[in-house]
Parts: structure tokens; C-alpha cells; sequence
């Protein structure tokens, strides 16, 4: 009981992780992103879902300052993204991605990809850092491909290695951009369940993802996009259960029946 | 048979072009690669000045070049790179000068086709993690781009053995000045050149054989 409310006042202490105010954003003449505003809460886990096109991973992108923004403000723990240079570098640290291709380094093997960062922007020693690596690659399931090479590991196997890398920045978010749907369907679950630990974990999560089992047992809510847009935020069952907008309805009805 | 050699020091000669050509791999690799750096940088004023670099040397005759160092640099600016009483040495470093300046804008563009080789989402993964440009070029994009132009830089290191030939022009005594030497004083042309031949030959496929095999060997498999 104790422990519960004092995690829960910790959260309330310390406010909002990532904020979002009228963020607005073209590709040409494309509105890819219309006056999105969004916060999420340190320990909160968001899914992100919405048609092909509607800029789910453009907003994970943003997030990350990968891509810049033509108007509005995005905020980290409080901080206003940089716009160049050494800050955004260190920023973006603070902020772990994974791809849906997972983007390994290909010249390098699995226990190198997740000691590099801790390396070479954390300034760890390498002692430390190969410790803490190896760490996570056993927390993801995958100690004992340590030496191979990113080619030689299965999708399922790559993903979780990129979650220990991004993990071994001690991100204080982590964004996933549909990270299961580059996988063979029986790969899928093992990369989930990492997740699902990681959301049990308290890890603050922004969600792109069409899993719908995932996003009912660890997301507190649902963001629907489309069109650059969000058009509707619920929690999850209410979500999928009962959708209040027409565009939601319809996506809704067309994933449901795959 | 072969006593046309005799008197000659064509070992010498040779030892000359493999030292003109490993300095200027050396010299034109590194250059090279900042040049390569530079055309890809966020910078613009450096994109500007690789890019304008690399078309105005590599269209520039060779000869020019390497004359230029010596007539332009050496006679008119009076640059004695630390040799300025000994014309031997000199002219051997202001060729090797005009080798790198040359053969650097070869190696760029090479790299740059190898950059062009490695997936976007691993310079994006790398500034994901934190690294800042500097560290993504050096650390993720330059170190498997080189892997993958390996077959190439060969074909850029061949050329350049060949074209130290041309540092001649400016007195360098290296093998082809010897060669041009024995014509004039000996009968056997034809044995002479095929002597100088071989002796190219002999330079430059071991160097094409062992970086085909290294290029393969250090291939990056995606
Ligand atoms: N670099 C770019 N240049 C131009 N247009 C782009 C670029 N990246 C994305 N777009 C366009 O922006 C729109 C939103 O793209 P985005 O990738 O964010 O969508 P998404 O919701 O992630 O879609 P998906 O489910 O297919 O991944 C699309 O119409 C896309 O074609
Ligand atoms: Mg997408």
C-alpha cells in the first residue's frame, strides 16, 4: 500500500516527461503534422496508432529531433529541444529509439552496438560498460549471441538487441516505431514481451504500434492519428471497444478484420 | 641475356616508385577522406569547396600537376618543403605534393560512393544514441563505407603506382626515368621495356590480388 502511494506521488512530483504544444510540420506542400499537442507522464506507456501516412513515426521522429519541426515546441523533462549541436546530441540520449528495421551497426558485433553509446557519449569506462551490457543483453534474452554480428541473428533477436542498446543510454523515454512489424509473426511475441517488461518496469513509453494485445495489457492510453492529426485519446479498452470518432471506427473495423 | 642491365641500378629505380607510390597512398588516403568528410559535412561553405576541389583536380591533366609543383611551387612561391639545396629531394617530395593533391580526388569521390552504400537508419540510430556528426562519420558511416570501396581504392592504388611514371617530368629518378635513360643507351628497346613492364606488374598485382581478398574478407554482411 505504502510503496504504491509514494510511487504515486513521485509521479506527481515530478510531472510531465514529454510535452508537445501546437507542433506543426511539412514535407512540401504535405501537412504531416497539424497542431499536435500531447504530454505524457513520467512511467506512462502511449500507443501511437492510425493509418498508413497519418505521421506516427514523423511525431516519434520530432520527438527525437531526427526531423525538425516548422512551428511549436516539444519539451523533455522540461527542457526545450536544442536546436543543433553538442545540447541536442546529449538530448537525444536522454531519449531512446527503436526502429521498426532495427538498424543495428552492422560493423560492429551485438555487445559492441550496446557498448558504443555508454562508451562514447556517456564517457563510461569500458570495463563498465561492457558490465552493463551485458546485463541487458541477458535482461532481453540475448547474452549468448554477444559476439556474432547483427546478419547473424534473427529479426526477433536484432530487435531486442536494439532495445538493450537503446536502454544502455539510461533513457529517461523510449520511443518504438512499430518495432514488430519488420518480424516473422513468431518473432513478435518475444520482442512484446521485452516491452511489456520494460512498460512493468515504470519505463515512460511512446508506443507506435498496430499490436492491439500489446497496447490493452500496457498501455494507459491510446492515441489515434490521422491525417496529421490526433483525432482521439482514450485508455485502451475504451478505445478499442468503443471509438468515439468516425475515422477511428473505420480503421478500427479494417485492422480488426485482418 | 640480361647483361643490357648491367651498370643500371634497376632495382634502385623501382625503389624509388614503390616509395613515391606507398607516401602518396598514405598522403592521399587521409586528405581523401577529410576531403569525402567535407562533401558530406552539414557545413555548406565545406560541401562548396569539396565539391569544387574534387572537379577542378581530377580534370586537370596529371602532368600539369605534377610540373606545376615544380615550376609553380618551387621556382615562382619558392617552396623548398625542407629541401632547398638538394634538387634530388626536393622533386621527390613536391611529386609526391602533386600525387596526393591528385590522387586525393580520386580516394574522395570513391568514399563517397561508399557512403552512399551504407543505410540512412545507421547514421539515424547513431545520432539516436546520442553521438554527435563528427562521431557518427567517424565511429558508423566511415568505417563501413571504406569496407565496401576496398575493390575501388585498388583500382585508385594501381593507377597511382602507374602514374608515378610521370613524376619523370620533373627529374625524379624513378623507374621510368632509368628506362628512358637505358633506350637511349642501349640496343635491347624491346627487352628493356618489357623488363620495366614486368617490373610494374610485378608492383602492381599482388597489391589488386591482396585487397580483392581483403575487401572481400572485411565485406560488412547486412
Ligand atoms: N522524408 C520525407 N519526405 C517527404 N515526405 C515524407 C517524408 N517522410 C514521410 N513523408 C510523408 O509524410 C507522411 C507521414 O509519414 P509517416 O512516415 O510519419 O507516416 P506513418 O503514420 O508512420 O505511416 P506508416 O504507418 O506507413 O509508417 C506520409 O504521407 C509520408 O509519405
Ligand atoms: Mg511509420
Amino acid at each position: 500500500m505504502t510503496k504504491v502511494s509514494v510511487a504515486k506521488e513521485d509521479v506527481a512530483a515530478s510531472g510531465d516527461l514529454v510535452v508537445l504544444k501546437s507542433v506543426n510540420k511539412h514535407f512540401g506542400a504535405l501537412h504531416v503534422l497539424q497542431d499536435i499537442d500531447l504530454t505524457i507522464a513520467r512511467g506512462e506507456v502511449v500507443v501511437v496508432i492510425g493509418p498508413s501516412g497519418s505521421g506516427k513515426s514523423t511525431l516519434c521522429r520530432a520527438i527525437n529531433r531526427l526531423e525538425t519541426i516548422d512551428s511549436g515546441a516539444i519539451a523533455i523533462d522540461g527542457k526545450p529541444l536544442p536546436a543543433e549541436g553538442k545540447e541536442l546530441a546529449r538530448l537525444r540520449a536522454d531519449v531512446g529509439m527503436v526502429f521498426q528495421s532495427f538498424n543495428l551497426f552492422a560493423h560492429k558485433t551485438v555487445l559492441e552496438n550496446v557498448m558504443l553509446g555508454q562508451i562514447k557519449v556517456r564517457k563510461a569506462d569500458k570495463k563498465k560498460a561492457e558490465e552493463k551490457a551485458r546485463g541487458l543483453l541477458d535482461r532481453v534474452g540475448v547474452a549468448n549471441q554477444a559476439d556474432k554480428y547483427p546478419a547473424q541473428l534473427s529479426g526477433g533477436q536484432q530487435q531486442r538487441v536494439a532495445i538493450a542498446r537503446a536502454l544502455a543510454m539510461d533513457p529517461k523515454v523510449m520511443l518504438f516505431d512499430e518495432p514488430t512489424s519488420a518480424l516473422d509473426p513468431e518473432m513478435i511475441n518475444e520482442v512484446l514481451e521485452v516491452m511489456q517488461q520494460l512498460a512493468r518496469d515504470g519505463m515512460t513509453m511512446i508506443v507506435v504500434t498496430h499490436e492491439m494485445g500489446f497496447a490493452r495489457s500496457a498501455a494507459n492510453r491510446v492515441v489515434f492519428m490521422a491525417d496529421g492529426k490526433i483525432v482521439e485519446e482514450a485508455v485502451p479498452d475504451q478505445f478499442f471497444s468503443n471509438p468515439r470518432s468516425d475515422r477511428a471506427k473505420d480503421f478500427l473495423s479494417k485492422i480488426l478484420h485482418h | 641475356m640480361f647483361d643490357f642491365l648491367e651498370g643500371y641500378d634497376v632495382l634502385g629505380a623501382f625503389w624509388t616508385t614503390v616509395q613515391l607510390t606507398l607516401l602518396s597512398a598514405v598522403g592521399s588516403l587521409i586528405w581523401g577522406t577529410l576531403l569525402a568528410a567535407m562533401r558530406v559535412s552539414p557545413v555548406p561553405l565545406m560541401r562548396g569547396f569539396g565539391t569544387a576541389y574534387v572537379n577542378i583536380v581530377r580534370n586537370i591533366p596529371l602532368t600539369v600537376i605534377i610540373v606545376f609543383t615544380s615550376i609553380g611551387l618551387a621556382d615562382i612561391f619558392r617552396v623548398t618543403l625542407g629541401a632547398a639545396d638538394d634538387f634530388e629531394a626536393l622533386s621527390f617530395r613536391l611529386s609526391i605534393l602533386g600525387f596526393v593533391a591528385y590522387t586525393a580526388a580520386f580516394v574522395c569521390e570513391a568514399i563517397r560512393s561508399g557512403i552512399n552504400t551504407v543505410p540512412v537508419g545507421q547514421a539515424e540510430a547513431a545520432r539516436a544514441i546520442g553521438l554527435s556528426f563528427t562521431q557518427v562519420l567517424w565511429l558508423i558511416v566511415l568505417p563501413q563505407a571504406f569496407r565496401s570501396v576496398i575493390g575501388p581504392l585498388a583500382n585508385v592504388l594501381i593507377a597511382l603506382t602507374k602514374n608515378t611514371t610521370v613524376a619523370a617530368a620533373i627529374g625524379v629518378a624513378e623507374a621510368a626515368t632509368l628506362m628512358k635513360e637505358m633506350i637511349e643507351n642501349e640496343a635491347q628497346t624491346l627487352a628493356i621495356g618489357a623488363v620495366f613492364a614486368f617490373g610494374f606488374v610485378v608492383l602492381t598485382l599482388p597489391t589488386g590480388l591482396f585487397l580483392g581478398w581483403l575487401s572481400k574478407r572485411l565485406a560488412v554482411k547486412r
